[in-house]
């Protein structure tokens, strides 16, 4: 076999901010049933960059292809053209062998958690260290400190099916981190729990990512599990990222049809209304616009400074404060009465502070 | 004496006791093979069916062919075909030793379609976390497969003693020995109903016995 595991650390330190996953025009068709048609494009040429040490979502529709991309970064989907590499290993030009010895250094979760029903707590989360072929006592000293990360040491000797979803995702976790990957893939890790579980696993995942450094890039169809952990996002749709950028970037200024439709649906679409919904409430000696915070001067008493100053009213049509991930953010529509120089220089003011304004009418 | 009334004073223990030790003998054997036989052969029709590999493919669709002519020709005739064979290779064709081997070869292409069946049963997605873990081919079939399967092996094994409960008195035809050589020659060629009834009495304790353990082991490794 060759010795292709060892290339990552000879080739490191290229570059300051380099990537863990590295995906180049990925493709992936799936044959179709009758002979001579062209089969189902689940891929188009997709360009992925992940950063070491990132949390990478992936938003889409289910269809849109992001199941497929997640699972190709471990070649548990075998793209029809196209490189993967992660960790500077080109996973798709390995031997089975080396595949198997690379994919350890992968972990991944699942919908389904995917458990063996047959082992306890203890033999499911000691499993992929036997595969591997580590003695005993190691395991031991492993899994016991894997059952006290993830919360579990009380159930160790349970079987899956007398656990709750939290518990047998907490115990995939444990799973996949015994063999000390690098990467942990998440495939919907979240999308079979109610809410506030979905929260306590999402908050888990945090702090693996921050204590352990290991990079996570997980697929999802909620814009929560995006805002609430993730650094950076791509948006698929049709086997496309339509859209990609820092989280805030995304959230904050959306350019895809897509991408606004995940965030009305976060925010509720019924009780939501689109910025324009509010050009009536402008008139004579009035004006509507938009305020973007971001960071600290989220909580700070801006608007209240800046238009006391000026002498000018104001009131709120509607309005977000709220956090992405560590980062404050909020967003207002508000009605501004007052003369247009004083309206003129209000704005700028905000501006120079760090405020993001956008009239809207 | 009336025709309808039962003697059972007449009837000869100890030739009983040795009927039912070649039966448990046969049964023994066979199970213990067709096991050996079956459960690789089970798990190669499990893999080959579900790969996209052309040689595994074609492997598949051999194999299953010859499972299925050896399930579709009745035993008894298949004991009969098999005589020659069985003579030639084992040196006899009747008696215990005689009747292990054709036993087998109805059982095991039997035992093997009820492996399959139980690997089927075997959720994907864990299978496919083993294989997202880097677990090799091997690895999958004994820690993953076999384990995740085991409540449906031990059902289908304990089908497959009971089947072969009736298969080894069906031997009997062909001088099989065991209880059914015994209801053959006494109750059916010498109309003796005493002996015949007590073998079928044997028999039915034995197939009890049979499901009890297996529907206990059944319940025992159940996790679901």
């Amino acid at each position: 076999m060759p010795n292709l595991i060892d290339q990552g650390s000879s080739a490191t330190g290229k570059a300051g901010n380099r990537s863990l996953i590295r995906i180049q025009h990925l493709s992936k068709r799936y044959p179709s049933q009758g002979k001579g048609a062209e089969g189902m494009l689940a891929l188009d040429h997709i360009d992925l960059h992940i950063a070491k040490g990132e949390i990478y979502g992936i938003i889409g529709h289910s269809g849109a292809g992001k199941s497929t991309l997640l699972r190709s970064m471990n070649l548990l989907e075998r793209p029809t053209s196209g490189t993967v590499i992660v960790d500077e290993v080109e996973l798709t030009t390995l031997s089975t062998a080396a595949l198997q010895k690379q994919r350890s250094k992968i972990g991944m979760i699942f919908q389904h958690f995917n458990l063996l029903s047959s082992a306890t707590v203890y033999d499911n989360i000691a499993f992929p260290l036997e595969l591997v072929g580590t003695p005993k006592q190691t395991i031991k000293a492993k899994v016991d400190q894997l059952l006290d990360l993830v919360g579990l040491e009380d159930h160790r000797n349970k079987y899956p099916a007398q656990l709750s979803g939290g518990q047998k995702q907490r115990v995939g976790i444990a799973r996949a981190l015994a063999n000390d990957p690098k990467v942990l893939l998440c495939d919907e890790a979240t999308s079979a729990l109610d809410p506030q579980t979905t929260n306590s696993i999402l908050d888990l995942l945090l702090k693996i990512n921050k204590e352990f450094g290991i990079t996570i890039a997980l697929i999802t169809h909620e814009m929560h599990v995006i805002q609430r952990i993730c650094d950076r996002v791509a948006v698929i749709h049709g086997g496309r990222i339509v859209e990609e950028g820092n989280v805030v970037d995304v959230f904050l200024k959306p350019q895809h049809a897509v991408t606004r439709e995940f965030i009305m649906e976060e925010s509720q679409s019924d009780e939501v209304q689109p910025w324009s919904a509010f050009k009536t409430q402008a008139g004579e000696g009035s004006q509507v616009v938009k305020i973007n915070y971001l960071g600290d001067v989220t909580y700070e008493p801006v608007l209240h400074h800046v238009l006391n100053t000026a002498g000018l009213s104001y009131a709120i049509l509607q309005g977000t404060i709220s956090k992405m991930k560590d980062t404050p953010y909020g967003q207002l529509v508000i009605r501004l009465d007052g003369d247009a120089e004083k309206l003129k220089g209000a704005l700028s003011a905000l501006q120079e502070r760090g405020l993001e304004v956008e009239v809207i009418a | 004496m009336n025709n309808f009334e039962l003697d059972f004073s007449g009837v000869d223990w100890t030739m009983i006791m040795e009927a039912s030790a070649d039966t448990l003998l046969m049964l023994g054997f066979s199970v213990f093979f067709t096991f050996i036989f079956g459960l690789p052969l089970g798990i190669l029709l499990f893999l080959s069916g579900k790969s996209e590999n052309v040689v595994l493919r074609a492997i598949n669709t051999v194999v299953s062919f010859i499972v299925n002519i050896l399930r579709s020709v009745p035993f008894i005739i298949l004991m009969v075909a098999l005589i020659p064979i069985v003579r030639e290779v084992f040196g006899t064709a009747i008696g215990v030793r005689g009747t292990i081997p054709p036993l087998v070869i109805a059982a095991a292409p039997f035992f093997a379609r009820l492996v399959e069946t139980s690997l089927r049963e075997v959720d994907r997605g864990v299978i496919e976390a083993a294989q997202a873990m880097g677990a090799n081919t091997w690895q999958i079939i004994y820690k993953v497969l076999l384990p995740e399967a085991r409540a449906g092996l031990i059902a289908g094994t304990t089908i497959t003693a009971v089947t072969l409960v009736s298969y080894t008195a069906m031997s009997g035809m062909i001088g099989g020995g065991g209880l059914g050589d015994l209801a053959i020659r006494y109750g059916y060629h010498r109309y003796e109903l005493t002996i015949m009834i007590v073998a079928i009495v044997v028999l039915v304790i034995l197939v009890q016995l049979l499901q009890w353990i297996g529907d206990a082991l059944v319940r025992r490794y159940t996790r679901k």
